[in-house]
């Protein structure tokens, strides 16, 4: 059966045209073969995939993965950055955190997932990911101890400073 | 601090502007070196000549790679963090050190995130999907065949410069002040090529370029760059690139900020939104005073800098000395230089070497005969565009000045623009000044 499909796809790839005059070198690839490196989420949650989590599930994946000890106990900083606290923007060199400055709660999903944690990134479960975000999210204050994060919830956060951002060169898009 | 000033003191030269700005017309004429000769006659004579001892036995055997003369070490890059941890890693380019529009490869500025990946290239590839009618993967033996462009352009990330938004002159060189901007030849695949032949639907805006790296480093760039002059870089001054400029491909995108121009390429894809990655989310949304914030700033705007004399050397006697800088714009060629000895009262038009590219470097140069007091050496970039650096008060009425002195290694803020002054004092030492 799988073999079917995947000749299935080869015919429905060699059937759609190449550009005319184009040295056209580029080997026809299926979306399902790029899944493992296909980890872009965007803010609407395109991308994000089955799990979920909550906040006291990411704590305890906060301690067992040695997130402290590069963001601190309670995720207060250490030797990078600290993922909780909100500073207000009262100076051009305010410390821009995801609480007083972060647009989209889907970038963190994004950012642990393809980042963390430091030594082995891309190792973490989808929950765990979801938990983590719960957890981060809860400890600013931005989603309630209880909340599930998913796909569904996840793109709904409403990030406090979501309204403050200015386009610079709008012609430039 | 008038042009009186030097024309009384060196006669012969043609000054247009005050403390000894010469004429650049003279960089260009036969009287030039009339003029300086009569100007040094007052030198003492050389002393006799002996042959020296390396003129005495043969030299060096020639090897494959030739490494730099060892009397050159000092010329290096300066890290922020050379043992690795899990942070950051910025090596800033010695550009007071460095002459002509070519930054070195191995001098190239690198900021690398969660190290370079030691990527074999003949199992690297690069893979364009997402909404386009055929998904494609690219090895680098396939880019290889395509027809290759190349393009002298500068990469600067947003944050060089940022020591400038200090309420106070920090003290540091050039090196440190606007060490994260050099300039090579690229030589790769313009991406339209690549793109057309995926086939990119009509709902499409935004590219999110991916890099290789463990930390998979990726950036959303809007279609039209991406259609218009980008490529996927695979030579660096005609040689494959670097490992931290992103070996064995990386994203070039003319003009805007490095942080997008995504090193260790491996996947493009396209949507119909910005992606609003953690670092165009953070680092690249500039804070503005009151706490609003720039987003999608992507220009690296017109700026200059004056690289001799600069901070840290010493103008050991009075007498003839060629100021010289570097000035690029992203948002095109460089069109005019202005260079003021006397913190920006008066202002000489300064000559402009070739070639000059846009979005390059251009190297320019104004004579000048110092006379032993004070001045206050400055350079003002203007662009075909018609875009020009804004002075130090008009940029700070806009963008704000921090309310302590930072670390000069930290990033304040981004996109820093306005004049360098650099502030010679009578006893030929040089420092950090605003005027």
């Amino acid at each position: 059966m799988l073999k079917l499909v995947a000749a299935g796809l080869v015919v429905a790839l060699a059937a759609e045209p190449a550009a005319a005059e184009s040295p056209n070198l580029g080997q026809p690839i299926g979306e399902a073969d790029i899944k493992a490196w296909d980890i872009t989420i965007l803010p609407d949650g395109t991308g994000l995939p089955a799990g979920n989590g909550n906040s006291a599930q990411g704590a305890r994946v906060y301690a067992e993965k040695g997130c402290a000890a590069c963001h601190g106990e309670n995720a207060s900083g250490g030797s990078n950055v600290a993922l909780v606290g909100r500073p207000p923007l009262d100076r051009i060199e305010a410390r821009k955190t995801i609480a007083n400055f972060w647009a989209n709660a889907t970038t963190l999903f994004d950012s642990i997932r393809r980042s963390m944690p430091w030594p082995q990134p891309q190792t973490l479960s989808n929950d765990e990911v979801y938990a983590l975000t719960a957890y981060i999210l809860a400890l600013n204050n931005i989603i309630d101890e209880n909340e599930v994060m998913n796909a569904q919830t996840l793109p709904k956060v409403k990030m406090p400073n979501r309204e403050n951002f200015i386009i610079r060169f709008p012609n430039r898009l | 601090m008038s042009r009186k000033r030097g024309r009384d003191q060196f006669p012969g030269f043609e000054f247009v502007a005050g403390n000894g700005l010469i004429d650049r017309r003279a960089l260009l004429s036969r009287g030039f070196a009339a003029a300086t000769a009569s100007a040094g006659a007052s030198l003492a004579a050389a002393e006799p000549l002996e042959i020296d001892p390396w003129s005495r036995a043969p030299g060096m055997t020639t090897v494959p790679i030739e490494p730099r003369s060892r009397f050159e070490a000092k010329v290096a890059r300066t890290l922020t963090n050379p043992n690795g941890e899990p942070r950051t890693q910025h090596a800033r380019t010695p550009h007071h050190m460095l002459h002509g529009t070519i930054t070195p490869n191995p001098l190239h500025f690198t900021i690398v995130h969660t190290g370079s990946p030691d990527i074999d290239p003949d199992k690297h590839r690069v893979v364009i999907h997402g909404l386009v009618r055929r998904p494609l993967i690219f090895t680098l033996e396939a880019l290889s065949r395509y027809p290759m462009r190349s393009q002298m352009a500068f990469v600067e990330c947003a944050g060089n410069s940022a020591p400038m938004f200090s309420k106070e002159p920090i003290q540091a060189n050039l090196q440190a002040l606007h060490g994260l901007v050099s300039c090579a030849e690229w030589t790769g695949v313009p991406l339209s090529i690549l793109l057309d032949e995926a086939g990119i639907d009509s709902r499409a805006k935004w590219l999110i370029a991916e890099g290789a790296d463990s930390g998979a480093l990726n950036r959303s760039v809007p279609l039209r760059k991406c259609m218009d002059d980008a490529m996927i870089a695979l030579y660096q001054n005609g040689e494959r690139l670097m490992p931290g400029n992103g070996y064995p491909m990386r994203l070039l995108l003319p003009g805007y900020e490095g942080n997008m121009n995504v090193k260790w390429l491996r996947r493009l894809t396209v949507t119909d939104q910005a992606a609003m990655t953690y670092q165009e989310s953070r680092n690249y949304s500039p804070l503005l005073p009151g706490g609003r914030a720039y987003k999608f700033y992507f220009i690296n705007e017109v700026k200059s800098f004056i690289t001799h004399p600069s901070f840290g050397s010493v103008l050991k006697a009075p007498g003839y000395y060629e100021i010289s800088g570097i000035a690029y714009s992203g948002t095109g060629r460089i069109a005019k230089v202005m260079v003021s000895a006397d913190g920006g009262n008066s202002w000489g038009e300064a000559l402009l070497q070739e070639p000059r590219l846009p979005m390059a470097f251009t190297r320019f140069c104004m004579p000048w005969q110092w006379d032993g007091q004070a001045a206050i050496l400055q350079s003002r970039a203007f662009d075909e565009a018609g875009n020009f650096q804004p002075t130090r008060a008009e940029f700070v009425s806009k963008r704000g000045e921090t309310k302590t002195v930072p670390n000069v290694i930290a990033f304040a803020n981004q996109h820093y623009n306005s004049i360098t002054s650099w502030g010679i004092e009578r006893n030929g030492e040089i420092r950090h000044v605003y005027a």
